[in-house]
């Protein structure tokens, strides 16, 4: 159990998938415009992250490994993620259509999502077993959430700054997101 | 069996199988969508104003098709869009006149008083949360930009007198920068509307005199002098009934602030053109 706590704090903090590993930059600059889209993409980003790692997991233990195909996992994962996003994307149009509204266009945005493939590779390279998979993609998720609503909330009060033209939209984001980083940095042994 | 082989035939059954999952997914949560939503979907001009009333141009859409809606409140679009929304509909077009907004304060930097200057939030409420704003005037435009800002179409630019200007050709009616405005000073009119009270003060005479040299005080005149009796004071703010105004311009030469105003920038009163001829004279 101390395990997984220690491996959770260590991939929200010390590790975390956007500050520290630059993996799945680019909605964390694009979607953090406003907090209501970034909410969005937070829970989509959580729901897929943990379905195609628990799923890509399970492919790579019980049919790559026997066969001993490992080195076509990119080629698979990525057809898998593909996939699943699309298959999660029918099934929540019928069953859950406020849900596939309120997701709106992030869900099929992850599909390209370089933390949903990072998350996949890091946990067959790291040799994890399903449980620790299943907590670690939860807390990367949660790692990417967290930045991600940090940075849309500090950008939400750029609206009202008197900030220089020069500036303006992508530049001051980009010195935040840089300012945040240094932040996250200092969680760096919090784990170890 | 060689590895080559072993690929291939993994790869082809896992694409087979996901095909055959999604394909099994598509049939069984099959959602049936009337294909004109999509028409009208795409014949809208997309910028999700609200000017109709709805939260998003497929919103809209939806409506229209559910019979919700009528199909001729895309004011964003104009005549063209809404004849062709209600082509697909299978119903005659009925146009409704044309609005576009206009700026109801006149009081720019030189014409109205100041209390302090403000150097906090770029934003009109943040700034009317500090004492009402900078003006003495708290009916007038704060002059920060909240409604710039929220024009999805761009036709609102803050003018060099702190005042914002709107572009005319560029206004669709949509009433965003209404909505985004805290004191209510962008108001649309019909594009017909030949003159307007451009002051939205309910303070006595004496008070607006005191705090701005354009606003309305209320006094009456234009409505006496009005030949068609067309304007009546509301509030003490006048009110044109635009059916009687014939576009004479008295009322805006007997204004005594000139917060009468006409509102098309090319027609000008006897007392402006005669002004305007002495200046030239002079220079």
């Amino acid at each position: 159990m101390g395990n997984y706590i220690l491996m959770m704090v260590t991939a929200i903090f010390a590790n975390n998938i956007l500050l520290i590993r630059f993996l799945g930059n680019c909605p964390f600059v694009g979607v953090s415009t406003s907090l209501d889209s970034a909410i969005g993409m937070s829970g989509a980003a959580l729901f897929v992250n943990v379905l195609s790692s628990c799923i890509t997991w399970m492919l790579y233990s019980f049919v790559l490994v026997p066969l001993e195909l490992e080195y076509l996992k990119t080629v698979v994962f990525i057809l898998v993620i593909a996939s699943l996003v699309q298959l999660v994307e029918i099934i929540l149009q019928k069953t859950a259509p406020a849900l596939y509204r309120s997701l709106g266009i992030y869900l099929p945005l992850i599909t390209t999502n370089c933390m949903i493939f990072g998350v996949a590779v890091l946990n067959v390279q790291q040799k994890h077993t399903f449980m620790q998979t299943l907590v670690y993609s939860i807390a990367t998720a949660i790692g990417f959430d967290l930045a991600l609503l940090i940075l849309a909330g500090i950008r939400e009060r750029f609206s009202l700054g008197r900030i220089p033209p020069l500036f303006q939209g992508f530049p001051v984001a980009l010195i935040t997101a840089g300012l945040m980083g240094l932040c996250f940095f200092g969680f760096v042994g919090l784990g170890q | 069996m060689s590895p080559i082989i072993t690929a291939m035939l993994v790869m082809a059954c896992l694409g087979l199988v996901m095909s055959l999952f999604l394909g099994i997914a598509a049939k069984i949560f099959y959602v049936y969508v009337d294909p004109r939503v999509e028409e009208i979907s795409d014949i809208l001009p997309g910028a999700n104003c609200g000017g109709c009333g709805y939260a998003g141009c497929s919103d809209y859409a939806e409506a229209i098709v559910k019979g919700e809606a009528p199909p001729n409140k895309c004011v964003a679009g104009g005549e063209n869009v809404i004849e062709a929304v209600c082509a697909i509909m299978g119903v005659k077009a009925t146009l409704e006149e044309r609005k576009v907004t206009k700026i109801f304060c006149r009081g720019d930097n030189e014409k109205a008083r100041r209390d302090f200057k403000y150097l906090g939030a770029e934003d009109c409420y943040a700034a009317i949360l500090l004492t009402g704003g900078d003006k003495s005037c708290k009916y007038g435009c704060v002059g920060l930009g909240s409604c710039v800002k929220a024009c999805p179409f761009g036709g609102i630019t803050m003018g060099e007198n702190g005042l914002p200007v709107i572009n005319e050709d560029m206004c669709t009616g949509c009433g965003s920068c209404v909505e985004a405005c805290p004191r209510n000073i962008p108001k649309l009119v019909p594009v017909s509307q030949k003159v307007a009270a451009l002051c939205c003060s309910l303070d006595t005479g004496k008070m607006v005199k005191s705090v701005c040299s354009v606003g309305c005080i209320g006094c009456g005149i234009c409505q006496k002098k009005c030949p068609e009796g067309a304007i009546t004071m509301v509030d003490s703010l006048p009110r044109i009934d635009v059916k009687k105004c014939t576009g004479c311009l008295e009322c805006v030469e007997k204004c005594p602030t000139k917060a009468m105003a006409c509102l098309f920038p090319g027609v000008k009163t006897e007392a402006e053109d005669k002004q305007e001829k002495e200046a030239a004279d002079a220079a």
